[in-house]
């Protein structure tokens, strides 16, 4: 248990809750898809490919001050268990991690700074992904420290860039500046008062789009909304950071004045909703991790509407990404069967709950 | 919505128009019709609003993409990867840097269906031992970049461009 990457909180300083209106934006992702010249992307690279590949990028990261005593990790070389753990922390994808749940794919490894909110993920679709994720509305903070990261490791690699296309990348939806920027937003407010689908609507129309917790092709959960944009091309990076960051301003506003309505028109049901949520998160003995989303969303809105005082929302947000499956086996030393999860995971929150504020 | 019957205004251009605009300048009204390839040219986004982008609409609309040109079948496989526009039409994944070039014209067509542009106008990537054109690319970009910085009263990033700017520009 020495590596730093063993560490309970590697990784995790994005679940903070310091940033901007972090009780309604639990974090903000840039990042950026980069390719080197020279060998060949995704499905078509080869074995040699992606090797070549991830030697070229490591010694390219060396000498960047970001990643200083940051090990470049070999997702074939980690068990199974922390690339899962990984994931559910949010430093790789599941691309990354290739179809095989017993082996990854060669080459696919990632770096985690530990000074900087900052990640690179090497051999995904994509030969670098570039990527800041931190605790709250902060677009411009964000793409500043990609920006900058960039800058320093394009320094020492030959980028796949075309005069007309910009940087080039696997997929043509990202082609152009590469950057892909998103906000996970909690929006029970709007879900409550039946504003959302007119709210999403309205995201269509301003060329930004929406996703579940994990991205692309995520499902809902627990009324946790991933707002990004929808082009990477013909536009500036600095077009497409203010647009995202005025938008999901607006949103947030919108999902105030939601909040507003329901404590005016419906206060009684409101935080009798409340209640119960952390009445059954505090009490149950089994959760599906589902249930324990749409139970933390209740709880979650209380905390914003200062219902349950002595909560914070930083234990929330832990709560969320710990009691997830790979995380609660680690904990229990060993893989669990499904209803021992769900023991595990009520459990956890009771324990949570206990210690880290008392609402009762 | 088209209004079918009616032809693209640009001079010359006799294509069905897709795109009625209707402006308003200096209190006066004014309508335009335009196909989609004049109005891609005025700058115009044509790609409709999805709810959220599946990658069942982007294949769709590589289909039309590719269906929309003849002779595209016969477009030669990349030479570095040796990916064919049908394969890839059927994944939506390029296979190298290469593929850019090999299918050079049905990918602009593509990218400005996806983003309603084909230029790109970011970062302009300075690679290890830069040539004069592109170290004045990167200067115009970065300059570009401090206006927009100092428009929106970001004096901090304009703090930053201009360290970048200077570091361009010869010592004295």
């Amino acid at each position: 248990m020495s590596e730093p990457f063993r560490k309970p909180d590697f990784g995790l300083e994005w679940l903070d809750a310091d940033g901007p209106h972090a009780d309604i934006v639990l974090s903000t992702r840039v990042r950026l898809a980069r390719n080197l010249q020279g060998y060949a992307y995704g499905s078509r690279a080869r074995v040699n490919d992606r090797e070549a590949v991830y030697k070229t990028v490591q010694s390219a990261v060396d000498p960047v001050g970001t990643f200083e005593g940051a090990e470049m990790l070999q997702m074939r070389k980690l068990g199974e268990r922390t690339r899962r753990i990984f994931l559910e922390r949010r430093l790789v994808s599941r691309d990354l991690l290739g179809p095989d749940p017993s082996t990854a794919p060669t080459g696919a490894a990632v770096v985690v700074s530990e000074r900087d909110p900052l990640s690179l993920m090497v051999n995904e679709e994509d030969h670098l992904r570039l990527q800041s994720l931190m605790s709250g509305l902060r677009f411009t903070e964000a793409w500043s420290v990609v920006d900058r990261l960039d800058d320093e490791i394009g320094q020492n690699l030959s980028y796949a860039y075309h005069h007309e296309f910009g940087f080039l990348t696997s997929c043509p939806t990202n082609a152009g500046t590469g950057l892909r920027a998103s906000a996970l937003v909690h929006l029970p407010g709007l879900v409550l008062t039946k504003e959302i689908e007119r709210v999403l609507q309205g995201l269509a129309q301003v060329g930004l789009t929406f996703r579940g917790l994990y991205g692309e092709g995520s499902e809902v959960v627990g009324n946790f909304f991933q707002i990004s944009n929808q082009t990477t091309l013909g536009k500036s990076e600095e077009d497409l950071i203010d647009h995202l960051e005025r938008i999901v301003g607006t949103v947030i506003q919108t999902e105030l004045q939601a909040r507003q309505v329901l404590i005016r028109d419906a206060a009684s049901v409101t935080e009798d909703k409340i209640w119960r949520a952390y009445g059954l998160l505090r009490y149950a003995r089994s959760l599906t991790f589902e249930e324990l989303m749409n139970l933390l969303s209740g709880v979650r809105l209380g905390v914003s509407l200062k219902l349950l005082p002595d909560l914070r929302v930083y234990t929330l947000n832990k709560i969320m990404i710990l009691s997830q499956a790979a995380h609660l086996d680690e904990a229990a030393g060993r893989e669990l069967s499904t209803p021992e999860r769900h023991a595990h995971r009520a459990e956890y929150v009771r324990r949570m709950l206990e210690t880290e504020g008392n609402a009762a | 919505m088209p209004e079918p019957g009616k032809l693209c205004d640009e001079p010359g251009c006799k294509n069905p128009a897709v795109v009625h605009l209707t402006q308003v300048v200096n209190n006066k009204i004014s309508t335009h019709h335009l196909c989609e390839a004049c109005a891609s040219a005025k700058g115009i986004n044509t790609a409709k609003p999805t709810s959220s982008f599946a990658l069942s609409d982007f294949l769709a609309q590589l289909g039309e993409a590719g269906q929309t040109q003849a002779g595209e079948a016969d477009v030669e496989p990349c030479e570095f990867c040796g990916l064919t526009f049908a394969g890839f039409k059927e994944t939506g994944r390029l296979g190298c840097s290469h593929c850019y070039s090999a299918f050079e014209g049905g990918l602009r067509r593509l990218l400005t269906r996806i983003h309603g542009a084909s230029q790109h106008v970011g970062k302009v990537y300075l690679p290890p031992n830069p040539t004069a054109t592109d170290l004045e690319k990167r200067l115009d970009a970065l300059r570009r970049r401090l206006n927009r910085a100092v428009e929106s009263e970001d004096f901090e990033r304009a703090a930053v461009l201009r360290d970048q700017i200077r570091a361009f520009e010869p010592a004295g």
